[in-house]
């Protein structure tokens, strides 16, 4: 038997069924049913972490999503998770667990130092320290990065699957419990689409923890009326039940994202997934999230051993699981004893400090009646912690104001400290649909104002304990009310019959809770200047002292009081922290506690794995990727590609040995001297149709289209309206009125948006058509002085492709290889060169047959690196490499391309701006550097004079720049102010990553100045 | 995320849909005829009120229809949709509640 703390009878866990897991290496038994935590605190292991900051010991301090302490790293190798709450695993057969932040051991933990320097660790530590000398972060970082941080990040790939999902429905309900179950319930019996989600592994909220008597709803136990209530929403078709799965975000338009544990309790090796991402999309929204205990923050409250009344009642009616046998309840309200009155009836010796002079009611005479003693007025403000263990606390009588502590410390014998400052209702979703608070007096807290969002489809429906209704019978009364609204205001009609939702509960206090608002407790010293502290907020290791230092210094507001002392911040939410953060601050500011707003929950609620958001987009479907019809032969022939939008296009094609630099020299040089065949099925294409298609192509482009002959190609130059090159290509008539438009292959998707927006939005008359075809085509683009040569093998007779019958830039349709061929005799690379368009399914074949034709004449495939080096040659720009958005026409020197005779195109008016129009803009040149193997780096500033000293007159950038092989040297286009006219000066490139080096300013034209070669 | 009703296709998510800003800016008849701060205007310069705005809008991964929407930037709620040249539906600039407390 080694759980020890395990009660002979009661709780839901599977005792027939035993389970074994470690933790720390040591092995352990549970149950199915267990939480780690449970199974933890069965087996009487109370030290489970180290805290964030100070390396201080932590035990388990809540039975939920709250958790700020119980931290563990699940599983190892690939499958293991840091910063799992322990609290929230299931248990499963097998499980291995570690505690974290601790080394070597959690007993014995070299942070635990931090500790001891605590004085000099304040809040704002950081921001304090290492910001001097400026340049010094950059050598902190490396320590503090090693500092940070709880768990430890996988190393390898993580093998689980993860799914998403999306659904819409008619109603979501957020929380299972009372009010949600009734919520449910009602919406779902008017036939509307309901979703119930609810964080843990069973329906029923807090009514599992409370003991199976305590509470009877409509004349049956809250058991049994849970169960029931389960099988009549898994009866109704149109419900979906999601039990494990927490809603983690509230986003504009109900749009909801919830989290389903859907495979982890089965453990690592499980087939399916583990998580699941509900993306919901919810007509109306019901929340009823439930309410969190707040604790009271007292002179080392964070020992283990001390943990929430609420989860203390959990512990003992949920999981059978006795967490300490003399057990100390701190309250301020009276809610606290029946966490009394639980431990009692368990078994423990209890006793109750109470901050309150004189509590009375029902539970508090029950309390008595059991005889449990009560120190009431009485503070604590000490406790004995030693080897993991509270071995007892100290009490003493406070001041009527509660500011202080006096008289005689009281030695009070106890294991288990049980605390409860009140309930905190849970607002994340609320406050994240930009719902305001307000804060309620009677209740001590802060509840949803309805009235901060528009009444109307979009505005959530808060039910419950989450609008600060404690009280059983008004949770079922309002979850009920809220499910039936929400599903009449979609047209759902409810029968007639009204449920018994008569509720009854031990010990009900209609009074409420008869709170007191003191939730700091004082100790014999003042909070801050002792050795004993007071810790708000246990995740984040922030202390009460910390609110004090943050306020002294200004940062009073409630925004900068959060991100200064990280209060509320991060994975834990301020769940448990932000109440009694804020009452300090009220405090502090001499303000009432409801003048304060509290800060902005953020999601996610709880923290989200990357698995479950990344689901089943990574590796092959991280991204789509398109290939073209030749693909298979560029893998076969060794290709390296390059990824050019989500194409993969061949980079260059290594020979056997060749390196990058040998296979591009390789491959320019045949194209000036042989023939070469580019993969070009990437090209953007449009199919232009109707009888305005010419008007269209006016419009959009800068230069004449009317005096195009049928069968003709013409360059163009597109811009948008600011007047700068917005994409370029080559367009051809086929009809009267039916045009072949090609663009950039990064450029298609783009260029067809801006037909589609001109036409759309404000030509609507204009009888113009646009039709992608870019997939529909696969084009080899066949160039080189012996393409003709090759060609000519593959058509059915030679004339076709005689200079004479096919000039320079016009289009012939024939066969090619016997495949029907659109050919375009454009060039790209200044060569001659016939781009053959083909359907696409007979990309591959036509690749193959040029491929063998070609053989007798040395051709060989070529790359995107080898046409940027052969087109740089020409001078030819590439938009978005030459040009970056800022580049006008006149600035590329191609001012001929302007129609002088259309009044009007996209862009033209701009060109006339006086910004686009004055002197000194840069403009397109090309670069000779003096020595002529030096490549200049692309993207380095062209200077007028090198020095030492900065900054440097800045004349432009390097915007291409290759090693071209037919010039045996170096050659380079580059935007540079007042360019044109400094054609023939000697000007400084300096380098990105330093060093530079002189280059003259020349034309971009570096070969075959008259175009003789292309026209061949 | 919004749920957004193209008037073509119906409710989709936003994910679907791209925006292009301010509506209802007419390309002017005859630019040449504008001096550079009238061009400049119709160019660059865009509204960007706190309330109703009326936008354009591109049901990009569906049918790749352009619409136009009125949404109230306090809120980000799309109040309604409509097609190019339709006349935009009348909607009172109601104040959100946070202005009015």
């Amino acid at each position: 038997m080694t759980q020890t703390r395990r009660l002979a009878e009661g709780g839901r866990v599977q005792r027939a069924k035993v389970i074994r897991f470690w933790f720390d290496d040591k092995k352990y038994e549970g149950h199915p049913g267990d939480t780690l935590a449970s199974a933890l605190l069965a087996n009487g292991v109370t030290l489970v972490a180290r805290s964030f900051k100070y390396h201080r010991p932590r035990g388990i301090f809540s039975a939920g999503a709250e958790e700020p302490n119980a931290l563990v790293q699940l599983e190892s190798g690939a499958h293991t998770e840091p910063n799992r709450r322990a609290t929230e695993v299931e248990l499963y057969d097998g499980l291995v667990a570690r505690s974290q932040n601790c080394w070597p051991s959690l007993r014995f933990d070299f942070g635990a130092v931090n500790s001891r320097l605590s004085r000099i660790l304040p809040a704002g530590f950081y921001y304090k320290t290492f910001m001097w000398p400026r340049a010094g972060w950059m050598f902190y970082e490396k320590f503090i990065r090693k500092a940070a941080g709880l768990g430890r990040a996988p190393k390898q790939s993580d093998p689980a699957d993860y799914d998403k999902l999306h659904a819409h429905c008619d109603v979501l309900v957020v929380g299972g419990g009372p009010a949600g179950l009734q919520a449910a319930c009602a919406a779902g019996a008017s036939g509307a689409r309901v979703i119930l989600a609810d964080e843990r592994m069973e329906f029923g909220g807090s009514l599992p923890d409370i003991a199976p008597g305590d509470a009877n709803i409509g004349g049956l136990p809250a058991g049994e009326w849970v169960a029931r209530r389960v099988r009549e929403l898994r009866r109704m078709e149109e419900v979906t039940l999601l039990p494990r799965t927490t809603v983690t975000g509230f986003y504009d338009g109900n749009f909801l994202t919830a989290c389903e544990r859907a495979g982890e309790r089965f453990g690592p090796h499980h087939h399916g997934a583990k998580e699941r991402l509900w993306k919901i999309r919810a007509r109306r929204v019901v929340l009823a999230c439930g309410a969190i205990e707040r604790p009271l923050v007292f002179a080392d409250n964070d020992r283990p051993g001390v943990m929430l009344a609420g989860a203390l009642r959990a512990y003992i009616n949920r999981f059978g699981v006795l967490p300490g046998r003399r057990i100390l309840v701190l309250t301020n309200h009276n809610g606290g004893y029946r966490a009394a009155l639980d431990a009692a009836r368990a078994g423990a010796e209890v006793s109750v400090v109470d901050v309150r002079a004189a509590p009375s009611g029902a539970t508090v005479e029950a309390a008595r009646a059991a005889g449990i003693s009560i120190l009431a007025g009485h503070a604590l403000s000490a406790v004995d912690y030693a080897r993991g263990r509270i071995r007892g606390a100290r009490a003493m009588e406070l001041s009527e104001d509660g500011r202080a502590v006096h008289g005689e410390a009281r030695a009070l014998q106890c294991d288990l400290i049980a605390v409860s400052g009140g309930w905190t209702p849970a607002v994340h979703l609320f406050s994240q649909a930009r719902g305001q608070l307000e804060y309620c007096d009677a209740q001590h807290c802060f509840v949803p104002l309805d009235a901060s969002l528009p009444d109307d489809d979009a505005r959530p429906a808060c039910a419950g304990a989450c609008r600060g209704s404690f009280r059983l019978a008004q949770c079922l009364a309002e979850g009920h009310a809220a499910g039936l609204a929400a599903a009449a205001a979609l047209g759902f009609k409810s029968g007639n019959d009204a449920p018994d939702l008569t509720a009854a509960e031990m010990h009900d206090e209609s009074d409420g809770s008869a709170l007191r608002p003191l939730w700091i407790l004082p100790c014999e010293h003042p909070i801050g200047a002792g050795p004993k502290k007071h810790f708000h907020e246990l995740h984040n290791d922030a202390t009460v002292a910390d609110l004090a230092l943050a306020a002294r210094e200004g940062f009073d507001a409630v925004e900068h009081l959060k991100r200064y002392t990280t209060t509320g911040m991060g994975t834990d939410q301020g769940k448990t922290s932000n109440l009694n953060a804020l009452a300090m601050l009220a405090e502090l500011r001499g303000a009432p506690l409801g003048e304060l707003r509290p800060p902005t929950f953020r999601p996610p609620y709880t923290p989200l794995t990357f698995g479950a958001v990344v689901g089943h987009e990574r590796r092959d479907l991280f991204a789509q990727c398109r290939t073209t019809p030749m693909h298979e032969w560029h893998v076969k022939n060794g290709a390296v590609f390059e990824d050019v939008g989500d194409w993969k296009r061949p980079y260059y094609f290594p020979a056997q040995g060749e390196d990058m630099h040998a296979a591009v020299r390789r491959e320019c040089l045949a194209a000036r001297n042989a023939a070469v065949l580019l993969d070009a099925s990437t090209l953007g294409k449009i199919d232009i149709r109707g009888e305005d298609a010419v008007k269209l192509l006016n419009m959009v482009y800068t230069n004449d289209w009317d005096s195009l002959a049928i069968g003709r190609c013409r360059y163009g130059l597109m811009l948008n309206e600011h007047g700068m090159v917005f994409d370029d290509g080559v367009t051809t008539r086929l009809g009267e009125h039916h045009f072949h438009m090609t663009t950039t292959t990064g450029g298609a998707a783009r260029v067809l948006n801006h037909l589609e927006e001109w036409l759309q939005t404000e030509w609507p008359d204009c009888k113009a058509y646009c039709t992608s075809v870019t997939e529909q085509w696969a084009v080899a683009s066949l160039s080189g002085p012996r393409s003709r040569d090759v060609l000519t093998a593959l058509c059915d007779a030679p004339h076709e492709v005689a200079r004479e019958s096919f000039p320079f830039m016009s289009m012939r349709e024939m066969r090619v290889a016997g495949i029907p061929a659109r050919v375009f005799r454009v060039s790209f690379t200044g060569e001659l060169a016939f781009e053959i368009n083909v359907p696409a399914r007979f990309g591959a074949a036509l690749w193959r047959e040029l491929m063998r034709a070609g053989e007798a004449h040395g051709i060989c495939a070529y790359g995107t690196e080898a046409m940027h080096v052969l087109r740089a040659e020409k001078g030819f720009i590439i938009v978005g490499q030459d040009t970056d958005g800022s580049v006008t026409p006149l600035d590329l020197g191609m001012g001929r391309m302007i129609s002088k005779s259309k009044k009007d195109f996209v862009g033209k008016r701009s060109l006339a701006r006086s910004d686009t129009a004055r002197a000194g803009r840069k403009q397109l040149v090309g670069l000779l550097s003096e020595d002529p193997a030096r490549v200049l780096p692309e993207g380095s500033h062209v200077v007028e004079k090198w020095s030492r000293r900065r900054p440097l007159k800045m004349l432009g950038h390097v915007s291409s720049s290759y090693f071209s092989p037919n010039l045996g040297r170096s050659i380079a286009l580059a935007l540079v102010a007042d360019g044109f006219r400094r054609k023939g000066e000697t000007l400084e490139i300096a380098f990105p990553r330093g060093g530079h080096h002189r280059a003259q300013v020349a034309g971009t034209v570096f070969l075959d100045a008259d175009g003789a070669r292309a026209r061949g | 995320m919004l749920l957004i009703k193209c008037p073509w296709c119906g409710a989709r998510d936003q994910s679907e849909f791209s925006c292009h800003g301010e509506a209802h800016i007419a390309r002017p008849e005859n630019p040449a005829a504008l001096d550079d701060a009238q061009w400049g205007d119709y160019v660059f310069f865009r509204s960007n009120p706190k309330g109703l705005h009326r936008e354009r809008w591109m049901h990009a991964h569906g049918c790749r229809r352009w619409f136009n929407a009125a949404r109230d930037t306090r809120s980000d709620r799309i109040l309604a949709t409509y097609k190019p040249f339709e006349s935009p539906p009348k909607i009172k600039d109601q104040k959100s509640p946070a202005e009015k407390s």
